[in-house]
């Protein structure tokens, strides 16, 4: 997660969050990331989204059901992966251990598609980072584009997103979190720590 | 977690969640690229006292996957040789900066002396040591069992309850039949230990396991799994050791053979933490047989090794909670 901070399993929302999205704006940008991603990329044939676990794989299982419903010839399940980042990290001796997510590629790989990473939160980059280096263990996609549901700011690496659903200008005191209903059972966009 | 010493000191959930994480692990080595960055920079020293093949090299397979430096020791051909004490040759790797110092060691409590004595500061982790703990074995025995007998699909999260396991053979030198009695009992599974009465060791109704002196007896009760253990010649006296009469009659008692493995349930899988002696404890049809998971054991064991390694190498434990997300 590029938020940095511990999330716990349950959370429940502090007195101090402030709800910057809610699920009907995380609906529509959704929709127009895929519509961008789509455009962009002239069609879906070659398009591999991966998710980054946790709240990553939703989303884009989430865009590929948008990218499907533009394109009717595409098949939702062979355009979806999951891509676990942890082993990859340059800060795993900082934080207690992590624990492991899946890695599942669609049947027909990445050499030579268009991959577009996709994570809830851009923050200092170095998820994404690790996720480039991960990628290139797994194979040469032809390029690698990178759609994030909220950019955060306070880039740590010459990293950008290509697709981003909420530019959300933050002090780096305070803490973006992203509920999804497939994890959280509701969608939210929550900044916390603000006074 | 700092050490492995002892799956007796497993918990229920420290060991799920090594099991998981040697699957997540086990799914990398089916790449292309199996090498990961994540112990870059980080050295790890096999350090071993008793002859071995599979375990070190499966320890040094592992730490090499994951980008640690290996250096190996093995007391033939070192100052141990020269007289050389445990203390001095820890301190010496503990000069050079070992991170973990993964040892086999001829004498029970080795590795315990080498995680407690403050000679290190790495983290331990028990190869084997004499004839009391084996727990990298046991745990690549779980994963294994695990992956074949608890249903199809992604077994993360499972353990093993309700699963029954007959370990067969020389339990009283066997450090991997105490270990995986304590793990597989941790994991929920309920254990057979099945033996002629002179290889069960003292104390053994102790122990959280049945016990049994009649291998088609046991056999009948249509186990799920049946592990045969090595007998092991080198730490008895002479052939039989006086443990029992002939080879020829430890065979008919306790051999797993063809007749016997036909008499298993269809499900049942065969297991051996090698090396094996063939004619003796298995015979070669069982062992070649397609429900014979040997092999198969030594490559989960890369994949449990890995697991452990990034377990207790890859985080910062001075914080006790465990980070959930990726």
């Amino acid at each position: 997660m590029s938020s940095a901070l511990p999330t716990p399993e349950h959370p429940e929302q502090p007195a101090d969050a402030t709800v910057v999205l809610g699920g009907p704006e995380i609906a529509r940008a959704l929709t127009r990331i895929a519509h961008e991603i789509l455009e962009r990329n002239k069609g879906g044939a070659d398009v591999v989204l991966l998710g980054i676990p946790t709240r990553g794989l939703p989303l884009a299982r989430r865009l590929a059901a948008r990218l499907v419903e533009v394109e009717p010839t595409l098949d939702a399940a062979s355009l979806v992966g999951s891509i676990d980042v942890t082993m990859y990290r340059d800060d795993l001796a900082q934080h207690p251990t992590r624990t492991i997510g899946s890695t599942d590629l669609p049947g027909a790989g990445i050499d030579g598609r268009v991959v577009v990473l996709v994570d809830d939160v851009l923050f200092s980059g170095r998820t994404i980072r690790a996720a480039l280096d991960a990628i290139s263990d797994l194979g040469r996609p032809r390029a690698v584009q990178l759609a994030a549901l909220v950019d955060r700011g306070h880039r740590e690496l010459p990293i950008r997103a290509d697709f981003v659903g909420k530019n959300l200008p933050t002090s780096t005191t305070e803490r973006v979190r992203v509920l999804l209903d497939e994890t959280d059972g509701r969608d939210a966009v929550l900044i916390e720590g603000t006074r | 977690m700092k050490h492995l010493l002892s799956t007796g000191s497993l918990s229920h959930k420290q060991a799920v969640r090594i099991l998981d994480t040697a699957g997540q692990m086990a799914a990398t080595q089916a790449r292309e690229i199996k090498k990961l960055p994540t112990l870059r920079g980080r050295t790890v020293v096999n350090l071993f006292f008793e002859d071995s093949t599979r375990t070190r090299i499966s320890f040094e397979t592992a730490a090499k996957r994951l980008s640690a430096d290996v250096i190996n020791f093995s007391a033939k051909g070192s100052s141990v040789s020269k007289g050389e004490s445990l203390k001095d040759t820890a301190l010496t790797l503990q000069a050079m900066g070992a991170d973990a110092v993964v040892i086999r060691h001829h004498a029970s409590g080795a590795p315990h002396t080498l995680a407690h004595s403050g000679w290190t500061n790495g983290a331990v982790i028990n190869a084997g040591d004499g004839t009391h703990q084996h727990p990298t074995q046991a745990l690549l025995d779980a994963y294994t069992l695990r992956r074949h007998l608890t249903g199809g699909g992604d077994p993360s999260g499972r353990d093993l309850a309700g699963l029954r396991v007959a370990i067969v053979g020389d339990v009283l030198h066997s450090r991997v039949a105490r270990s995986n009695v304590q793990l597989l009992h941790t994991l929920g599974a309920d254990v057979t230990l099945v033996a002629p009465p002179t290889l069960l060791p003292v104390g053994v109704e102790a122990w959280p396991a049945e016990v049994s002196y009649h291998l088609d007896e046991v056999i009948d009760t249509k186990p799920d799994a049946i592990m045969m253990l090595r007998v092991q010649r080198e730490r008895m006296s002479s052939s039989g050791g006086g443990f029992f009469p002939s080879p020829l009659e430890y065979t008919r008692g306790y051999g797993l053979d063809a007749r016997r493995l036909a008499a298993m349930p269809d499900h049942a899988i065969v297991l051996h933490p090698g090396p094996m002696n063939r004619g003796l404890e298995i015979s070669a049809d069982a062992a070649d047989s397609p429900r014979a998971v040997i092999v198969e054991q030594v490559a989960n064991g890369v994949a449990v090794r890995m697991a452990v390694l990034y377990l207790l190498l890859a985080g910062n434990e001075t914080t006790n909670e465990t980070k959930v997300d990726a």
